[in-house]
């Protein structure tokens, strides 16, 4: 498998800033993660919600680079929300306890944050 | 080219026809004119493009073949010609009547060159088979004594010492290389144990093995110091060993009580020594036996613990080939050892990783052996794990596959698809392989990143074995660096302290690659580190 460089879309939902995340976090997500998380609070939403549906793989850099979008969130006292996840990640983020500071949300309640419904 | 026959040359004489039988005069001159026709040679080529009866006098250019004929008479030439090739030549001098050739002496000749050819060229066949078979059966001969030779002089029984393992291993090549090891017991419980390497093959190497054995039993009769032994040894073999042959070879001599083991070296492949906490290379310099005279050879020793295991080996197997034509390597070899603890079974797991390696079919370039000296361990032996002292069961260990990548960023992820397709039918669940893929990930990107520093010709060797009830999985780089970094450790990160800006986010690597796999070990050599990830089967996927 070749490593899939990140792409990132920003949209506004009622008062969340979705960012749909699609490729591998990885060190070389960095750049695009941090843009369009700031492009995110340009938006001044409440909440962000990283949609992870179409990230396949998620590494220590990766994780590294979503404590740091966690961090920065803390600064602006906006929640992270996250959904998409697959089982094997969520269990990452559980172990990491990143799950203990951005909600793992899915089903009906993450297809409205998400305004898919 | 040099013609493939001795050429005919005849004069023909014609003789009347007769009634009765009539007893047939030989020729006035029969000579065979025996040179080399090189294949640059005008007339070959002239031959070829103008077949049937040549008449030299109408040929004026530049040929040595030519000149030489010219020079003994030959007025005409038919040449045999096969497929293009040609097999003969009939060569005639002036007739005994001094008239010219006629027409018809011409297409006589012609017609005799066309159905003469080939049946030369089939004779010239059958020749070249008697000659291959006979070379054949020669050799086949030469390849039984060498054989008998060497089974004769090997060890027939493995010494069992009290606390000690020993087991040998020896595969000879079809081609009969010159390995060899021997055992010598002393009264006072040491061992000699000595391997070796004659270059060449076959009996000529079985002879100087044979005789390389006896001057090594008989200085070890007088002589202590392994250096002092190789000394001699070296002197007495020089004058007599053939040009351009000479002998490697190690003399180890083992104190069974003490585990000391003092050796010394004559340019044989350095053996292995197993420890808790890595593998390293047994050194000692000195020339090959049998080169120069009057060699010193370094004499070194080490103490042999519970649990220490040396494996000595000829090069049969570290330049064993695959059919990429890829060495099997001292890298992989060495890298084997950190897989298996070094207990019962190290052999075989050897042999079964050379025969993954090369592949079925292959064909023994040399003789490969292999020997194994033990230091029992007590019960178990232990391991250290990031500074934590862990009893590991001793356990026995199949290969599953291997394979090495270049030290780029992104291989990672080949590596975790590759170890998840190897691992395919040995029973994990879905779960588990996706957690020993990020484990493998994560390991293998510190292997690239802190072990090879991102040299790209420094490769990641991956290799997979199983026991009765765990899949391993050994990540190995051949870098200066640590492998797992000089901060990161596999304690829980201060997450509260990284979100506060206090600690770096980073530093998640071994974290995770340790919640991943049910046990990890790091192995620290020279110039090389292992990580083993271990991962429990299912009860009922165990064997």
């Amino acid at each position: 498998m070749i490593s899939k460089p990140l792409e990132t879309n920003v949209r506004a939902h009622e008062k969340s800033a979705v960012i749909n995340l699609i490729g591998d976090i990885n060190a070389s997500a960095d750049e695009e993660m941090n843009a369009a998380f700031s492009q995110a609070l340009v938006l001044n939403p409440e909440s962000v919600v990283l949609n992870f549906t179409e990230v396949e793989y998620i590494n220590s850099t990766g994780i590294a680079l979503i404590v740091g979008l966690l961090a920065t969130a803390r600064q602006h006292k906006v929640d992270i929300l996250t959904f998409g996840l697959s089982d094997h990640y969520r269990e990452i983020f559980e172990i990491t306890r990143l799950s203990d500071f951005m909600k793992i949300v899915e089903g009906d309640q993450a297809a409205q944050l998400v305004g898919t419904t | 080219m040099t013609t493939q026959q001795p050429f005919w040359n005849r004069i023909f004489k014609r003789k009347p026809i007769a009634a009765e039988p009539v007893q047939v005069e030989p020729a006035t001159k029969v000579d065979q004119l025996d040179f080399e026709m090189a294949p640059s040679d005008p007339l070959l080529a002239y031959f070829r493009e103008r077949p049937g009866v040549v008449e030299l006098d109408s040929l004026v250019f530049d040929s040595p073949a030519l000149q030489i004929l010219k020079d003994a008479g030959t007025v005409i030439v038919v040449p045999l010609m096969s497929q293009g090739e040609l097999v003969g030549m009939v060569n005639l001098g002036q007739r005994l009547s001094e008239q010219e050739y006629s027409v018809d002496d011409k297409k006589l000749l012609s017609d005799l060159a066309t159905h003469a050819a080939p049946a030369v060229r089939v004779a010239q066949l059958v020749q070249q088979q008697r000659e291959e078979a006979v070379e054949r059966n020669r050799i086949e001969q030469e390849l039984k004594v060498a054989r008998l030779i060497q089974q004769t002089l090997l060890p027939k029984e493995i010494p069992v010492i009290s606390g000690w393992e020993l087991s040998a291993y020896y595969q000879p090549a079809r081609e009969v290389g010159g390995d060899f090891y021997d055992f010598l017991e002393f009264p006072d419980g040491r061992l000699a144990l000595v391997i070796g390497d004659v270059t060449d093959k076959g009996v000529p190497a079985a002879l100087v093995m044979s005789t390389t054995r006896t001057l090594i039993r008989t200085a070890a009769e007088t002589l202590v110091e392994p250096g002092k032994v190789l000394e001699q040894v070296n002197n007495k073999l020089y004058p007599d060993i053939p040009a351009r042959m000479f002998v490697t070879c190690m003399y180890c001599l083992l104190d069974s009580k003490s585990g000391r083991l003092q050796y010394a070296n004559a340019g044989h492949d350095l053996p292995y020594l197993r420890t808790d906490t890595g593998v390293e290379e047994l050194r000692a310099t000195g020339m090959p036996l049998g080169l120069m005279p009057d060699m010193g050879y370094e004499e070194k020793e080490i103490i042999l613990k519970a649990g220490h295991t040396v494996l000595f080996h000829s090069d049969g197997l570290a330049e064993a080939h695959n059919p990429q034509r890829e060495m099997f390597g001292f890298p992989r070899l060495k890298a084997s050892m950190f897989e298996h603890s070094g207990g019962a079974g190290l052999i075989d797991f050897f042999l079964e990783k050379l025969a993954q390696f090369t592949g079925p079919g292959w064909e023994q370039e040399d003789d490969v052996t292999l020997v194994k000296l033990r230091r029992t361990p007590i019960a178990n032996h232990t391991n250290r794990i990031n500074g934590t002292e862990t009893m590991i069961p001793n356990q026995q260990w199949t290969p599953i596959g291997e394979f090495n990548l270049p030290s780029q960023p992104g291989n990672e992820r080949q590596a975790m698809d590759r170890v998840a397709q190897l691992v395919t039918d040995a029973g994990l669940s879905v779960r588990q392989i996706d957690k020993l893929k990020t484990a493998v990930a994560e390991a293998t990107m510190n292997a690239m990143e802190h072990g090879n520093r991102f040299v790209a010709d420094r490769p990641v060797l991956i290799a997979m074995t199983r026991s009765a009830d765990q899949i391993k999985v050994s990540i190995t780089d051949f870098g200066e660096g640590s492998q797992t970094g000089s901060k990161e450790t596999a304690e829980s990160p201060d997450l509260e302290a990284k979100l506060a800006g206090e600690q770096t986010p980073r530093g998640w690597g071994l974290f995770l690659i340790k919640n991943m796999v049910d046990d990890m070990q790091v192995l620290e050599g020279n110039n090389m580190h292992t990580i083993e990830l271990l991962i429990n089967l299912e009860t009922e996927f165990k064997l």
